[in-house]
């Protein structure tokens, strides 16, 4: 398939029903909207089915009662909403069935606006609900990575029978670029969906989705299988990219839009004569840990930078355990940070 | 030895397993009702049922159908989740007044209001059971509970909810009507009820919501018995029983 000029909203939805999803439930909320107008129209000329909810707890909820149902089930939201998506996140990880949610992250906390953000880091990485989990977290820094990382969320969703979380900030929503659709992938026949899921208990015994254990031991014991997978997790599914770390003895390390700024920073900084080199991850869970480790024990100091106030600066400091100095660079409300004022901050370094 | 005929028996749709309700306490007469239901109808092989929190919580381990068990109040948005991607299935909810009235109403009625093809059965017991008797939606005027010590003020707590009335105003509704499991009698109607309910759904006719005047016997303070004589007198007072939606694709089914 040819390149076409495609903007990233549209390409998140469009991706989704390349990779089979055969049901979406979502409320509108800018910066994200488009996806839901686009699945509006696209999934009931597939076939499939498209709900606008009544409100993101409900479509949380939605998802879940699909996702029991064992199909390829999403939604989409911004910020606020993904606030209100926590309970239902946190049934579906102990509950233990296949989800993809996407969320174009805006400026916060509050309404604050709906300028790109990635305010919203800890929430996808710390604290998506209550309870020990985590949700797979996947950061998009082009409008074709954004395509390429729902169809993987889908494909790592079902694989772990988990949630899968595209966080993308508000500028890949927004920004038009070419790139490349995957092929048609059909939805799942009703004979094939899973063993696990609710299909009736035609012939064998009741299948039951639960997220209740009353009992401290057995509680303990889903909650010790939940903390193996996440470790399986960690172990195989980490993803990142490098740019010019070969040499480098500063590492700047940014995801998302702000991964694709420093790759020119480190251009510019190269041409300086500095040693810089960029650290993008691309799973914010699972993060690139020993990587980063491996990385600053031969170099002089790390720079993060981000769209909030220093947020996955604390993941790196934890990778790196004090082996060289981080210091982190921020803004916040939706200002995007500028090569301008990030080169400075490495020459200070 | 002289043939015996088996007059009564476990529904197929119900398992063996002893429920965890409190003596008296009319939530495993209704479970019995559901599950009779689905055997007549012959439709348990592709029953999916949402419990909710609240007592009922472990009525998957009771139903013999596959179920999932929803958060607080969500059921409506899981069933119309589910039920959209299987269509073919039989769905229903079972929830009490503090997960349907209270925290779920936007859940409810809007899922009411798009005539989403499963059938609710609510559980109306005028108290929250399983966090201890505190006041629920349902709670009469003057009723004592946990949280309401000197009785429901209606100044302050607001008045109690009809549900079936306010889900009956909703264009997507089909079928709504309040029963009650006080007596033989006004079990037999529920039954009657319950069954039209899933026939409702069956034909695709529209929502489908049976409201069951119930009793807690344990956070009344009541023996079984006073319990279902306050109800008697109290409940169907304020909660009169009888259809409060039928519609003309239901009224051919009746
Ligand atoms: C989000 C959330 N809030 C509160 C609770 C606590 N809670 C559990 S059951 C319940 C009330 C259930 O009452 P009702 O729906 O009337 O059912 P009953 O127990 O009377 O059958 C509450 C408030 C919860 N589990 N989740
Ligand atoms: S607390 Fe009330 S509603 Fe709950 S099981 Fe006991 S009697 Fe039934």
């Amino acid at each position: 398939m040819a390149k076409e000029l495609i903007e990233g909203n549209v390409a998140i939805a469009e991706a989704a029903i390349r990779a089979g999803l055969e049901a979406f439930y979502g409320y509108p909320i800018t910066p994200q909207t488009e996806i839901l107008e686009h699945l509006s129209w696209r999934m009931p000329q597939e076939g499939r089915v498209f709900l606008q909810a009544e409100s993101e707890i409900a479509s949380i909820n939605m998802v879940y009662g699909a996702a029991c149902a064992g199909v390829r089930v999403m939604t989409s939201s911004s910020s606020p909403g993904i606030s209100l998506m926590q309970e239902g996140f946190s049934y579906i990880a102990c509950s233990e069935v296949p989800a993809v949610v996407i969320n174009v992250m805006r400026g916060g906390p509050g309404l604050g606006n709906v300028q790109p953000s990635q305010g919203d880091y800890f929430q996808a990485v710390k604290m998506a609900g209550h309870g020990d989990f985590h949700m797979i977290a996947l950061a998009p820094a082009s409008v074709q990575e954004a395509i390429d990382l729902v169809v993987l969320a889908f494909d790592l969703a079902d694989r772990y029978r988990t949630i899968a979380m595209v966080v993308a900030d508000g500028a890949i929503g927004q920004m038009m670029e070419p790139a490349e659709l995957p092929p048609m992938r059909p939805v799942r026949r009703p004979e094939e969906r899973p063993t696990w899921a609710l299909t009736g208990a035609k012939g064998r015994k009741p299948n039951i989705i639960t997220s209740l254990y009353l009992s401290a031991e057995t509680l303990e014991r889903v909650n010790l299988a939940l903390q193996a997978k996440l470790r399986r997790i960690a172990a195989q599914e980490t993803r990142w990219k490098e740019y010019r770390t070969e040499d480098a003895e500063l590492l700047l390390v940014a995801f998302g839009t702000v991964g694709r700024i420093c790759q020119t920073v480190v251009r510019e900084a190269r041409a300086l004569g500095m040693r810089v080199g960029l650290l993008r991850p691309i799973t914010l869970w699972p993060f690139p840990s020993t990587r980063l480790a491996a990385l600053a024990s031969r170099g002089r100091g790390i720079l993060v930078v981000e769209m909030n106030a220093g947020q996955m600066v604390e993941d790196v400091r934890l990778a790196v355990e004090g082996c060289c100095p981080v210091q982190s660079y921020g803004r916040m409300g939706g200002v995007i940070p500028l090569p301008d004022e990030i080169l400075p901050e490495l020459k200070n370094m | 030895m002289e043939e015996m005929e088996l007059v009564y028996k476990r529904p197929e749709s119900l398992t063996p397993a002893h429920t965890h309700y409190c003596p008296g306490c009319t939530h495993g007469i209704i479970h019995r009702l559901i599950a009779e239901v689905l055997d007549e109808l012959g439709v348990r092989e592709r029953t999916i049922g949402i419990a909710p929190v609240g007592c009922s919580v472990l009525a998957y381990y009771y139903f013999n159908v596959d179920m999932a068990e929803a958060a607080h109040g969500r059921a409506p948005a899981m069933a119309t989740g589910l039920k959209r991607v299987s269509p073919d299935k039989v769905v229903f909810t079972y929830q009490g007044d503090g997960d349907l009235a209270a925290i779920g109403t936007a859940e409810i009625i809007q899922a009411a209001s798009r005539g989403e093809l499963f059938t609710t059965i609510f559980v109306n017991n005028a108290v929250y059971g399983m966090t201890g008797g505190q006041m629920a939606p349902t709670t009469l005027p003057g009723q004592r509970t946990t949280s309401s010590p000197a009785g429901r003020e209606v100044e302050t707590a607001g008045w109690p909810i009809k549900v079936a009335e306010l889900i009956a105003v909703l264009p997507g509704t089909a079928y709504v009507t309040r029963q009650a499991v006080l007596d033989i009698p006004t079990i037999r109607r529920a039954k009657k009820a319950i069954k039209l309910a899933f026939q409702t759904q069956l034909a695709g006719l529209g929502f489908s919501m049976v409201e069951i005047i119930s009793t807690c016997p344990t956070n009344w303070h009541m023996d079984p018995k006073e319990a279902l004589e306050w109800a008697k007198e109290h409940m169907l007072a304020y909660y009169p029983l009888g259809d409060t939606k039928v519609s003309d694709g239901v009224r051919a089914l009746m």
